[in-house]
């Protein structure tokens, strides 16, 4: 017990960086990931095949995998993002945005916008055919078609599997603790090596941590999934 | 693409206006693909010497035997340890009696909830680290499948429910206790919608064993550090091991759709959403 009260303030900071990584990345493969599925979903068959190619083979690869290409390989062929140094000093740590968070956030970026991309895309085929043709029928032009039928309803079938992507990047950024940024998988390492007595509490305080954190995301879906639900 | 819901039988102009952007697309990727060969070949990641060891036989050996079998090794263990912990929280969610069913949910909900890599730095400390070359082994096998396992519990719940309700009123109705309901009737039939899922998270597990790399568990990722060290080949071994990982998980997935495609038939494949999920229904 007494690790945890003696270091609680590096825990706080390392749960700060996670979820600085979770929130930063997050944005990021929000964004790239709903480009890619306009890409894969578009009427052109070269950006299709490209995406795809692009989507299957990243997530089939593991992040850590990743992590490592763009930290240890990227440097070799003049890929680096030493020009980020943010440090955030609070009274109780400081706060690290240099290179290897820069990497990390890239990094799960790239990883989890694959994710994000397929559930967007099966959020588009959710909608059914005849719902478009019903607006063209009467006589929506395209923009019309796609902001006030289609989009709406792909955009509600896809925020499941949404939440599902954003809380499974949460958990992917104890990953960046292979490319050494002081997150929470790299704080419990250092302090279950320090102290192997209180190794126990250590997990407890770290899993409920993540429990903690996991819940607050499902139920902020779950209840924007409750308040756009289609009915059909 | 008449068949989208976004658009319509594309006419004349707009056909022409497609394939001006099919044109810029082409040329656009192929510059991008020139770009990425002239910083491989000026940076020199090119050169013959760099790749000359994933042709070497000694060394060839050493990434299939320690690499390729020790990944397939930790993965299948994760994968039967998965099984078996799936198939005994999924059946104890859908009891009938309180005291399985809360402490089922709430092993689920945790393990699911709490990232693998914490638990196999966890194991490590515990055991791991007093066991020598075996101990992070089997805190990988350990951390994948509890995790795996409590994933499979939905799976194996969602599996039990597809399974027509008639099926098992029928059952009840000729005189079958709740047991055999389960065993005879309901998982049998669930084991086929099952499967293709199962597959599918037999690419999560094989993913996740890099993982093991923190804990200086053997496996693909484990080379790396040596073999760029020894030949200063950083990018081609990463090149190499993330096309390792991409075949065998195309070999999975493939495996997946025609097991979908002989066993389930044109059905849409079991879904199964990672946490939180609304419903906790019980049979």
């Amino acid at each position: 017990m007494t690790a945890i009260t003696e270091n609680y303030q590096a825990i706080v900071i390392s749960f700060v960086t996670a979820i600085l990584l979770f929130v930063v990345s997050g944005i990021g493969s929000l964004v790239l990931g709903t480009f890619l599925a306009a890409l894969r979903v578009g009427p052109v068959a070269v950006m299709r095949r490209a995406a795809g190619v692009y989507v299957t083979s990243v997530r089939n690869i593991p992040l850590l995998v990743v992590l490592l290409f763009l930290y240890y390989a990227g440097p070799k062929i003049g890929v680096t993002f030493r020009f980020v140094d943010i440090v955030v000093p609070t009274g109780w740590g400081d706060i690290r945005m240099t290179n290897a968070f820069a990497t990390a956030v890239v990094g799960l970026t790239l990883y989890t916008s694959c994710f994000v991309c397929e559930a967007i895309r099966s959020g588009i085929n959710a909608v059914p055919v005849g719902q478009a043709e019903a607006a063209r029928a009467i006589g929506l032009p395209f923009s019309g078609v796609m902001r006030q039928v289609v989009l709406p309803q792909a955009f509600r079938a896809a925020l499941p599997p949404l939440a599902s992507t954003q809380i499974a990047l949460l958990k992917n950024t104890t990953v960046a603790i292979a490319i050494t940024v002081l997150e929470t998988a790299y704080q419990l390492k250092q302090l279950t090596d320090a102290n192997p007595g209180d190794r126990w509490w250590l997990l407890a305080v770290f899993a409920g941590g993540f429990v903690l954190l996991v819940e607050v995301v499902s139920f902020a879906s779950n209840r924007m999934e409750r308040r756009w639900r289609v009915a059909r | 693409m008449s068949t989208s819901v976004l658009f319509d039988a594309p006419g004349p102009k707009t056909v022409r206006r497609h394939r001006l952007y099919t044109v810029l697309t082409v040329v656009g990727l192929l510059a991008l693909l020139g770009l990425v060969g002239w910083r491989l070949a000026s940076s020199g990641q090119l050169e013959g010497d760099k790749w000359e060891v994933f042709v070497t036989p000694a060394y060839l050996e050493r990434i299939l035997v320690d690499g390729v079998l020790e990944t397939l090794k930790m993965a299948a263990g994760g994968i039967v340890g998965a099984v078996v912990l799936g198939l005994v929280l999924g059946i104890g969610k859908l009891s009938d009696h309180a005291v399985v069913r809360v402490p089922s949910w709430a092993l689920v909900e945790f393990f699911r909830a709490v990232p693998v890599l914490m638990l196999m730095i966890f194991f490590f400390s515990v055991y791991g680290i007093y066991n020598g070359d075996s101990g992070p082994f089997w805190c990988v096998v350990w951390a994948l499948s509890l995790y795996n396992g409590a994933v499979l519990a939905e799976v194996f719940r969602a599996g039990i429910l597809a399974v027509p309700a008639g099926q098992a009123e029928a059952a009840y109705a000729i005189g079958m206790r709740k047991t055999q309901v389960v065993w005879i009737i309901l998982l049998p039939q669930a084991v086929r919608i099952m499967i293709p899922a199962i597959i599918s998270q037999c690419v999560v597990t094989l993913k996740d064993t890099s993982l093991g790399y923190a804990i200086a568990a053997p496996g693909l990722t484990a080379l790396a550090r040596p073999l760029y060290l020894e030949f200063q080949n950083h990018v081609p071994v990463f090149l190499v091991i993330a096309a390792i990982y991409l075949v065998l998980n195309l070999l999975l997935t493939a495996l997946a759709n025609v097991v979908q495609r002989r066993f389930v038939g044109e059905k849409k494949q079991l879904e199964v959403s990672a946490v939180g999920t609304a419903d906790q229904r019980t049979v």
